[in-house]
């Protein structure tokens, strides 16, 4: 018999951690699972090791997490880190890999907070080195100081080109260009959201900040561009762009050996999906995520799934959605009343509806446009493992191949290493757009574990008992 | 290419990279490793051969297949540095001349 757990998150973010100190204060039993040496998330990545000066650099936002990361050291939590969790089915097995030996632990209750990865975005030449997600090159920064040598463009949408753009303002890393690929009529659509996002907190003004610093900085930020374009042989010497507005054709170039992308995020779903929790497309998030209640009930008894890992609500937010699900855990043993986790969960509540109403605005002004999600010309890579580009997913669509699942059983997309993780959501969009049906109507490929890779030995030595 | 803001003061290890040994901060990853090295790509594909770099350094692109110790299709962004590490490119399904 596997050896059985009462409470078990998986992922030390800030959901994550606020979810084992909330749940350890009320006398659950708990063991995180973190597939990092040291608690914090991506968000906070390397907190407790980051020396002072890099801290400083990155700015308060970051340092928020060495509190969030102290107070779960004082938890009395179990913790387990650099634990990847490569399997979690309905009856709450979950099947780890720690220092090398691969183990199944059986869990009373489950919280998923695997949080969230940066949206694959196809476009040419995305796959030449050079080419990096700007999350990636921020946990470069993070953990280990490293930036781009000789300068680097920024490209994509949202918040985060901003605050890596202005965080290597600060480190005096060359940003030659941030290209802003979000629709200018984004603007308008986003307008009316502004009152209450104001609501929620700092956001916009820190946004305005990191705008204005790299302005007196000398950064130049374009807005409006379309058509990115990564160019070169074995490795990427030039960014191309242009504006498609009024039907001009204008094109312009950058030298670079560097090219930073990010197009927002989306959950984390492959655990959930491998586990049979129920996933919904969200439209204003346009992405699919698990569905859960306000405490991260699934519909998997006992599995909870919160923070980001259940719908994009940011750092913060994650932290509330993290005590929900703990308060919920004790009153499902009784060790608090219904009543008692109301009462404590009220202002969670109160806070997570605060800082939830800059998402409608964010989403609005960081709406991609059909032209990201449904990657236009034939010849774009898809699928970056099995190399399967656009054109033929299409030209199997064409040949009734007529749902994602089947594209993949027909041409071996997301059957490499990833699992589907980069080219899912575009697959599923290129489908839905040759059918000319709602994306909303498909579900993504199905998730099979082993969800990370294990080696035939580790299979085969399986302890299911964890000492 | 990539560099360090700083120069290390911290501890170091010395890991072996395409041959090479080469001194890196004890807690690095191998990939930020390989990518101050400035080592161009880590792996080929096993389809066309074309050349891949670290893309997301999270643990779901996969691109930062490497050899590490011997083992192939190992991701070099969530292995740790270590003392003596042997550091290769995967070729292709790699593990074919291991």
């Amino acid at each position: 018999m596997p050896k059985t757990y009462q409470l078990v998150v998986i992922g030390a973010g800030p959901g994550g951690l606020c979810a084992a100190i909330t749940a350890a204060s009320l006398g659950l039993d708990v063991v995180v699972l973190d597939e990092q040496p040291s608690p914090g998330g991506q968000i906070y990545r390397g907190i407790s090791q980051t020396p002072d000066d890099r801290s400083a650099l990155l700015g308060a936002d970051y340092q928020r997490g060495a509190d969030l990361v102290a107070a779960f050291k004082a938890s009395g939590a179990q913790y387990w880190p650099q634990t990847t969790v490569w399997s979690l089915n309905s009856r709450r097995e979950i099947g780890i890999l720690r220092q090398g030996r691969a183990s199944i632990i059986q869990a009373e209750r489950v919280i998923v907070a695997s949080g969230a990865m940066e949206r694959p975005v196809p476009f040419l030449g995305w796959t030449l080195p050079g080419v990096m997600n700007a999350g990636a090159a921020q946990i470069l920064l993070k953990t280990a100081g490293v930036v781009p040598a000789q300068g680097t463009v920024i490209a994509g949408t949202g918040p985060l080109p901003l605050l890596v753009a202005w965080q290597y303002l600060r480190a005096g890393v060359k940003v030659k260009a941030v290209l802003e690929l979000s629709p200018g009529t984004n603007l308008w659509r986003a307008a009316p959201y502004l009152p209450g996002a104001l609501v929620a907190g700092d956001y916009i003004s820190r946004g305005l900040k990191y705008t204005l610093d790299l302005n007196k900085g000398g950064v130049p930020i374009y807005y409006g561009v379309s058509r990115l374009q990564a160019r070169g042989n074995d490795r990427i010497e030039a960014v191309e762009y242009g504006w498609d507005i009024l039907g001009s054709d204008r094109r312009e170039t950058i030298i670079t050996d560097s090219l930073l992308v990010h197009f927002g995020v989306i959950p984390r779903t492959n655990l959930t999906k491998a586990a049979g929790c129920q996933h919904i497309w969200d439209r204003g998030q346009q992405c699919w995520r698990p569905q859960v209640d306000r405490w991260g009930n699934t519909n998997v008894p006992g599995i909870a799934v919160i923070g980001d890992n259940a719908g994009i609500g940011g750092a913060r937010s994650a932290e509330h959605s993290g005590r929900l699900a703990a308060l919920e855990a004790a009153r499902s043993w009784h060790l608090i009343s219904t009543q008692q986790r109301d009462r404590q969960a009220h202002n969670d509540l109160k806070w997570l509806r605060k800082d939830l109403r800059v998402r409608p605005f964010l989403e609005a002004l960081y709406r991609l446009p059909d032209s990201l999600l449904v990657p236009p010309d034939d010849e774009i890579l898809v699928c970056r493992c099995e190399e399967i580009s656009a054109g033929q997913i299409r030209q199997a669509v064409r040949e009734e191949h007529g749902d994602p699942n089947q594209v993949k059983f027909y041409l071996r997309c997301g059957m490499g290493p990833c699992q589907g993780r980069q080219c899912a959501p575009a697959v599923a969009q290129i489908v839905a757009a040759e059918n000319k049906r709602p994306v909303a109507d498909y579900t993504t490929f199905r998730v099979r574990p082993p969800i990370r890779t294990l080696t035939i030995a580790q299979l085969a030595n399986l302890e299911s008992s964890e000492s | 290419m990539f560099k360090r803001l700083r120069e290390f003061n911290e501890q170091t290890v010395t890991v072996n990279i395409e041959g090479e040994d080469v001194r890196v901060p004890l807690g690095e990853t191998v990939a930020a490793a390989v990518l101050v090295h400035n080592l161009g790509y880590t792996r080929t594909t096993p389809i066309s051969g074309a050349p891949r770099a670290p893309l997301c350094m999270m643990g779901v692109c996969f691109e930062c297949l490497m050899e590490i110790d011997g083992l192939p299709n190992t991701q070099a962004c969530q292995v740790q540095v270590a003392e003596g590490m042997k550091i290769r490119r995967q070729q292709g399904v790699g593990g074919s001349d291991a």
